[in-house]
């Protein structure tokens, strides 16, 4: 009772690396409220994937498996969660901002009349004072969230309501294993009594789902471009310097509207959000849904011939100059001075 | 031939994708006021969606719907523009301060007023929360179904629809019948541009509260042409709960807002003279940042 429940999403029948991450979350969350940390894996062939989940310092998770259950449709899943959360009454319930979480949440919290905030980019514990009704809320969810456009950041609560659910995207939060043995609890629903026939209302037709081929979330450095690189011809330099340092090509909004790079491999809010070691960002204005998408990489580098562009006030290296100049000089010092 | 009832959802939003350096106040802050109030990108989707059924089903009807201030009319003028049938502007302060839970038990009680409505479309999301949570909520109240992410419609027949949608890494077709509700992805086509007949014609539509507020003159002539008043509904003319408006019926409260300042790092900058970079190149390998 009263824990905090992952929803575990699956990907072509592999867990998400955005449900990792929220177990990761939500362990340490657990640990500071003193409760447990469920998760809830819904699907078809879901044998020997406990095995994954548990070492995130799971103590429970619930599995409801059956052929009708893959792949997602909204209103099955929404049935079990609906039903396993007014039974198991969690405090807080997490699942990712995916297409699936983002289809998902907010039917269930609708159903509950429970809040739900989207895309949070940090949950942490904290208390409530609300001086009008002279009550002190403690332990409350903070779901914290950019707004406007990413040009505020927005603190919300769900002082009566639960669970107090929110969602997350993929790679804002790091994923860590516990404990390679943590021993947690499995138990099998009974999926008959959480879903009922009437909700198998929409049929698949068709699905074709793309094994990503371009990663840059994982990526040590990443060498971006925006729309001052000029023409995907001087893109081909920035691909010339990731490969070089073992890395990927981002891109920002405007470098892919242009036409210069694919969406995937869009950094900033409205694409990926990255924490690389190294982000060189070339030919970047810094709007700041680009900012929001790259601002905890730990070294950043920007080159711009405008020495005003505001990614320069968060960048801990400018280098003044045109981008087909600075990079084949960095290429050239590197390949001198490394094997 | 069917007729389908199509009720669009609309919301009147800051254009925040745009926010230049005029738009920032001195603090860094962003300065709200000086945003253009535009009508949703992703709703306008959704209404070239409700015009391409129309184009198929002739004798449907679209209904646009909006909850917002007063001033929100402006789109569902837009909308009139590009074709569509009928608008409503929901409106009451009883609504301020409302949540996507509350806006959506607001919508929803809305949208059974208009009755039988077989399609229900809107935006994915709206770019000022971007949290794309009405459109499921609103279905939810309604108790049908929903198709989110969805870019084409790729077969509408009498009792059926099968739509396209967008997901991470690849597509989805699926089928469902009526009613439901979809909500339109950024990937789907652009809405069609405005009517210009329509344009004239729709010019002075607006609401009467907008009209008196103004000491409109065209009010005489809005009372021979009715087309030109645009309805207005309030808290009174929907059957609803009072307690699941505006803020009582809001789970989630604004604990603080921070405006994004952004700090500047201990920052160094430099010429692209070739010494210059070759320093700082030697100092990110023997940082082992790089190689």
């Amino acid at each position: 009772m009263n824990n905090i429940i992952v929803y575990c999403e699956l990907e072509e029948g592999r867990i998400a690396d955005v449900s990792f991450e929220l177990l990761t979350k939500g362990r340490s969350l657990a640990n500071q409220l003193n409760c447990k940390l469920e998760a809830l894996l819904i699907g078809n062939h879901l044998k020997n994937l406990e095995k994954e989940i548990f070492p995130y310092g799971v103590d429970t998770l619930y599995v409801a498996e059956d052929k009708k259950l893959s792949p997602y449709s909204t209103l099955p899943h929404t049935s079990i969660l609906v039903n396993l959360f007014r039974e198991q009454k969690p405090q807080i319930a997490l699942m990712g901002a995916t297409t699936i979480g983002r289809d998902l949440g907010p039917r269930v919290s609708s159903s509950l009349g429970s809040g739900l905030t989207a895309d949070c980019t940090e949950l942490e514990i904290g208390n409530h004072e609300d001086k009008k009704l002279n009550k002190v809320y403690t332990n409350l969810l903070y779901q914290i969230r950019p707004a406007f456009g990413g040009n505020i950041i927005a603190t919300i609560i769900n002082p009566d309501c639960r669970p107090q659910m929110a969602t997350v995207r993929e790679g804002v939060m790091k994923k860590e294993i516990v404990n390679p043995n943590y021993a947690g609890e499995l138990i099998n629903l009974d999926v008959e009594k959480y879903v009922d026939e009437t909700c198998f209302v929409m049929k698949v037709i068709e699905r074709h789902i793309e094994s990503s081929k371009i990663n840059i979330k994982g990526s040590p450095v990443i060498v971006s471009g925006g729309f001052g690189v000029g023409s995907a011809e001087n893109f081909k330099l920035l691909y010339r310097l990731a490969n070089l340092l073992g890395g990927e090509v981002g891109a920002s909004r405007a470098a892919v509207d242009a036409g210069y790079a694919e969406h995937a491999r869009q950094v900033g809010q409205t694409g990926v959000t990255v924490r690389p070691k190294l982000y060189i960002a070339c030919g970047i204005s810094g709007q700041i849904q680009h900012l929001a998408g790259m601002m905890e990489s730990s070294i950043i580098i920007s080159i711009n011939s405008d020495p005003n562009a505001p990614i320069n006030k968060i960048a801990n290296y400018v280098i003044i100059g045109k981008v087909e100049n600075v990079i084949p000089k960095m290429i050239r010092y590197y390949k001198e001075h490394t094997k | 031939m069917k007729e389908f009832q199509i009720v669009v959802l609309a919301k009147q939003v800051p254009d925040t994708r745009n926010v230049g350096k005029d738009a920032m106040k001195a603090d860094g802050t962003v300065n709200r006021a000086v945003l253009p109030a535009i009508f949703n990108p992703e709703d306008l989707h959704a209404l070239e969606q409700a015009l391409r059924i129309k184009d198929q089903f002739p004798g449907s009807k679209i209904t646009l719907l909006t909850m917002g201030p007063p001033r929100a009319v402006e789109i569902l003028r837009e909308g009139f523009y590009r074709g569509a049938d009928d608008g409503i502007l929901l409106t009451d302060r009883a609504f301020a301060g409302s949540d996507t839970l509350a806006t959506s038990y607001a919508i929803s009680c809305a949208i059974r007023k208009i009755k039988n409505a077989d399609i229900i479309v809107c935006g994915r999301q709206a770019i000022d929360g971007d949290t794309a949570q009405v459109g499921p909520q609103v279905a939810e109240k309604l108790g049908i179904p929903q198709i989110t992410y969805a870019e084409e419609i790729v077969l509408l027949t009498d009792d059926k629809i099968q739509v396209k949608r967008r997901l991470e890494r690849g597509i989805e077709i699926v089928e469902c019948g009526f009613p439901l509700l979809i909500t339109v992805n950024n990937s789907a086509p652009r809405c069609r541009p405005r009517n210009a007949k329509r344009l004239m014609k729709y010019k002075h539509a607006s609401t009467v509260s907008n009209r008196q507020e103004s000491n409109d003159d065209y009010l005489s002539s809005a009372l021979t042409k009715p087309h030109l008043t645009i309805k207005e509904w309030s808290v009174a003319d929907i059957e609803c709960d009072r307690e699941q408006l505006g803020l009582n019926g809001s789970p989630t409260k604004v604990k603080k807002v921070d405006n994004i300042v952004f700090q500047s790092k201990e920052s160094r900058t430099i010429e692209d003279l070739d010494e210059d970079i070759d320093e700082l190149m030697q100092e990110l390998i023997s940082s082992h940042i790089i190689g």
